[in-house]
C-alpha cells in the first residue's frame, strides 16, 4: 500500500514532450530518498489539458503540476513528497489562488466538463488491469451475462438514447437490435472503428491508450447482445501507444478468463483481434473499413444491404467508434436513466471534443450534450490568443462545416448543427479567428479528400478534384463569379451521387463556408483580395514610408533579398522579388510593414 | 477468473488504492505533520500505518496527507482530523499503534479517542 500516488500523462502528447524521461526521473529520485515503498508514481492516460503538458498529479492532495520539466524533479520530490511542502510554482496557475490551493474540479478548463467516457483517463494505469477492475472494471459484463438477456441489453442501450459517436449519430441500440434480430445461425461480428481519420481529432486515441479495457468490456457486452464471439477493432497504424495499450489489455484480459471460452462460467464464448490500419481516411467508412479486414483495399460498397444484415466476410456485423463503446460499462451499470438524464432531448450523454486551432486551452474536453459553443470556447477553453476575434468553429472535420461566430450560442447536439449546415462528426473542433480564411480552410479540406479518396466511383474521384481545382484557381485570384456558381453546384452534384461518406460529406467544408462567408469568397475573385490576409498569391507586403527609419533590419533577414534602400532612409520592398515569407514584419520595430 | 466472486474481490482490493486519486472536496482529511520535527519524532511511521488502514479497510471518502510544521514541536507527531465541515481534533505524541486505535474508534466508530487529544495531553 502506498500513501501517495503520483500520476503522470502518458498519452501520445506528453509523452513527445518527454513524460517517459519524467517518469524514469522520478522513479529514480523516489528510490533515492528512501520513498519507495511510501510513493507510487503511475504512467496514466491523457487528463486533457494538453497545451500545458507533460502533466503529473500527485494524490491524495490533488496538486496539478503542468509544464514538469526532468529538472524540476529533483525539487518536486524532495520537497512534495518528502515534506509534505507543495511547489506552488509549478501548479497550474488557475489553482493558485491568494486563498489557497483550488481543487482542479473548480478551475474553468474542468468546472463545466463531465468525464463519463473519459473516466478512467488520468487515474488508472492503462496496462494494469487490475486497476481497470479497481474502478468498476467489467462488473458490468459479469452483470449482463449473469442478470440480464440480450433483449434486455439492447432494450437499456436503446433506453439511454445512446447515439453513434462516430460521427453518423445512429442510435447504437437500434443498431444492435437490427443485427440480433437476423436470426441465421452463423458467426456474427462485432467491431470497433478505431481508425480516426479526421484531422486534429485525437478523442478516440485517448481512450484507447488511457482505459483500453473500457473498449473490450463494451465488445463483449455487444457481443452477447446480437449473438456474436468474436470482434475486431480496427486501429490505425499512426497509434502506436495505442496500439501497444490495446495488446497488453486483450493479453491481461484473456489471462483473466474476461475474454476467451466461457467467461464467468456461463458459456459466453467472446474474443477479440487487433487489425492494424495502414494510412487510408476512407477505412474509416465503414464498409471499407470491413472490407479492409477481409484483406482487400479498402473501398466502400453501395448499401443496402448494410453491414447489420450483410457485414464483414458477408455476415451480420456492428461497427460502432470508441468512443459510443465507452460509454456502454456505465449505461448498463448505472442505467439507461442516468445516462438520458444529461444531455438534450434528442442527444443524451456527452461528448468528448478534441479542441484545437487558435484557443488558448488546447486538448481533451467532455461536456454534456447542450453545452453551448460560447461556453466551450470562452469557458473551457480560455478564448481566443493575442485577444483575436472569434470568427468559426470548425466541426466534422473534412466532412464537417464551419460554425459562425453568429451561431455561438448554438446548443451542441447532433441535430442543432444540422439544422445550421455543419454536423457534429467524431469531436474534432477547430478553433478559428480573424486571421483564417474560410476559403483557405476549405482548400485545406479538400486538399486532403482529394488526396485520401478511394477512386471508386466518378463523382468523388473526378468530382473533389475539380472542386479542388476551382478552390484553387480562387485563392490565387484567378476565380471568377461563374466558378462560385460551378463550385456550388458540383458540390450538390457529388453529395447526391458519390458511393460513401467520404465523398457525400466532401463538400461540406465548400457548402458550409459559402453559406456563412460568401463575402470571402466574392473578395477573392471580384476584389482579387484575401480580406484575412492568408492567401498568398493575393497580398502584397509593404514598407510604409513615414514610418520607416531607415534601421537596414528587415533588409537583413529578407532571404530573398528582395528589399533595397540606404541606412536612415526608407526602404522599398520589391513585389516581383517577394515571396511574402512575412520575415521582415517579424523584424520590424516600428510597425512599418503591412499585408494588403 | 472464473466467478463473479473473484473479480469482486480483485475490485474491493484495489478500489481503496484507486480511490487516492479522487478530487473529493467532501472528504475528511487526515493530515499528518511531516516537518522535521514530525519527522524527527517518528511521523513517518504514523503516516503509512495511517495510509495503509485506511486503504486496507477500503475506507471511503478519506485522504491522508502531510503537512509541515504545525507550530507545537513538543507534541510531534500530530495527527489533525479535518471533517468537511471544518471542525479539527487534534491528536498529539501518535505512535503507529495509537493511530490504528484513531482509525478504529474515530474515522470508522466517529468516537474521538479523548486521551490521544491535545486537551488531554495538556492537562495530564
Amino acid at each position: 500500500m502506498y500513501r501517495s500516488h503520483v500520476l503522470v500523462c502518458g498519452g501520445t502528447g506528453c509523452t513527445s514532450s518527454g513524460s517517459a524521461k519524467i517518469i524514469e526521473a522520478l522513479q529514480n529520485e523516489i528510490d533515492k530518498n528512501d520513498l519507495t515503498n511510501e510513493v507510487q508514481v503511475v504512467k496514466t492516460g491523457c487528463f486533457g489539458l494538453c497545451a500545458l503538458g507533460p502533466i503529473m498529479i500527485v494524490y491524495p492532495e490533488g496538486s496539478f503540476y503542468s509544464m514538469v520539466s526532468v529538472d524540476d524533479i529533483p525539487e518536486i520530490v524532495s520537497e512534495h513528497l518528502l515534506k509534505g511542502r507543495v511547489v506552488t510554482r509549478l501548479l497550474y496557475n488557475e489553482t493558485v489562488t491568494e486563498h489557497g490551493i483550488k481543487s482542479l474540479n473548480e478551475t474553468n478548463f474542468y468546472k463545466k466538463q463531465h468525464r463519463v467516457a473519459l473516466r478512467n483517463c488520468g487515474v488508472i494505469n492503462p496496462e494494469n488491469i487490475e486497476e481497470y477492475i479497481g474502478t468498476d472494471g467489467y462488473q458490468a459484463l459479469g452483470k449482463v451475462l449473469t442478470e440480464m438477456t440480450p433483449d434486455d441489453v439492447i432494450k437499456t442501450i436503446l433506453d439511454s438514447g445512446l447515439r453513434g459517436r462516430g460521427g453518423g449519430g445512429f442510435p447504437t441500440g437500434l443498431k444492435w437490435k437490427l443485427a440480433k434480430n437476423l436470426v441465421q445461425g452463423g458467426q456474427k461480428y462485432v467491431c470497433c472503428n478505431a481508425d480516426e481519420g479526421d484531422p486534429g481529432a485525437f478523442m478516440d486515441r485517448s481512450v484507447l491508450e488511457g482505459d483500453p479495457h473500457v473498449v473490450l468490456e463494451a465488445m463483449a457486452i455487444a457481443g452477447y447482445a446480437i449473438g456474436a464471439s468474436q470482434g475486431y477493432i480496427y486501429v490505425r497504424a499512426e497509434y502506436p501507444i495505442a496500439i501497444k495499450r490495446l495488446e497488453i489489455a486483450i493479453k491481461q484480459a484473456r489471462e483473466y478468463g474476461l475474454l476467451g471460452k466461457n467467461i464467468f462460467n456461463t458459456g459466453f464464448d467472446f474474443d477479440i483481434g487487433l487489425r492494424l490500419g495502414a494510412g487510408a481516411f476512407v477505412c474509416g467508412e465503414e464498409t471499407a473499413l470491413m472490407t479492409s479486414i477481409e484483406g482487400n483495399r479498402g473501398e466502400p460498397r453501395p448499401r443496402p444491404p448494410f453491414p447489420a444484415e450483410k457485414g464483414l466476410f458477408g455476415k451480420p456485423t456492428i461497427l460502432n467508434n470508441v468512443e459510443t463503446y465507452a460509454n456502454v460499462p456505465q449505461i448498463i451499470l448505472k442505467g439507461a436513466e442516468w445516462f438520458a438524464s444529461m444531455g438534450t432531448e434528442k442527444s443524451k450523454g456527452t461528448k468528448v471534443f478534441a479542441l484545437g486551432g487558435k484557443i488558448n486551452n488546447t486538448g481533451l474536453v467532455e461536456v454534456p450534450m447542450g453545452t453551448t459553443l460560447r461556453e466551450v470556447i470562452e469557458e473551457i477553453g480560455g478564448g481566443i490568443p493575442n485577444g483575436k476575434k472569434f470568427k468559426a468553429a470548425q466541426t466534422g472535420g473534412p466532412s464537417g462545416g464551419c460554425i459562425p461566430a453568429e451561431h455561438i450560442d448554438i446548443p451542441i447536439d447532433y441535430d442543432n448543427l444540422i439544422a445550421i449546415g455543419s454536423m457534429m462528426g467524431s469531436g474534432g473542433l477547430i478553433v478559428m479567428d480573424e486571421d483564417n480564411c474560410m476559403v483557405d480552410i476549405a482548400k485545406f479540406f479538400l486538399e486532403f479528400t482529394v488526396d485520401e479518396s478511394c477512386g471508386k466511383c466518378t463523382p468523388c474521384r473526378v468530382g473533389t478534384k475539380r472542386l479542388l481545382e476551382i478552390l484553387n484557381k480562387i485563392t490565387k485570384g484567378q476565380g471568377t463569379l461563374e466558378d462560385i456558381d460551378k463550385l456550388e453546384e458540383l458540390c450538390y452534384y457529388i453529395k447526391n451521387n458519390a458511393l460513401c461518406g467520404l465523398g457525400q460529406t466532401a463538400p461540406n467544408p465548400v457548402l458550409s463556408t459559402l453559406k456563412y462567408f460568401r463575402d470571402e469568397y466574392i473578395a477573392h475573385v471580384v476584389d482579387k483580395k484575401c480580406p484575412a490576409g492568408v492567401c498568398k498569391d493575393l497580398l502584397s507586403y509593404e514598407i510604409i514610408t513615414d514610418k520607416c527609419k531607415g534601421c537596414t533590419a528587415c533588409a537583413r533577414v529578407c532571404p530573398v533579398g528582395a528589399i533595397s534602400g540606404t541606412v536612415k532612409n526608407p526602404h522599398v520592398i520589391d513585389k516581383t522579388k517577394c515571396i511574402k515569407c512575412g520575415a521582415c514584419i517579424q523584424k520590424c520595430k516600428f510597425g512599418a510593414i503591412v499585408k494588403k | 477468473m472464473k466467478s463473479l466472486e473473484e473479480l469482486k474481490a480483485i475490485r474491493d482490493r484495489m478500489q481503496g488504492q484507486v480511490n487516492i486519486r479522487e478530487e473529493d472536496s467532501d472528504a475528511l482529511r487526515v493530515v499528518v505533520g511531516m516537518a522535521t520535527c514530525g519527522i524527527a519524532a517518528g511521523a513517518r511511521p504514523v503516516l503509512t500505518a495511517l495510509s495503509n488502514a485506511v486503504q486496507e479497510k477500503g475506507l471511503k471518502n478519506i485522504a491522508v496527507v502531510q503537512t509541515g510544521c504545525i507550530g507545537l514541536c513538543q507534541y510531534e507527531p500530530i495527527v489533525e482530523v479535518i471533517a468537511p465541515g471544518g471542525e479539527k481534533t487534534t491528536y498529539v505524541k501518535m505512535t503507529a499503534e495509537k493511530a490504528l486505535e484513531v482509525v478504529e474508534q474515530h474515522l470508522i466508530s466517529g468516537h474521538v479517542v479523548t486521551k490521544y487529544t491535545i486537551d488531554a495531553a495538556k492537562l495530564g
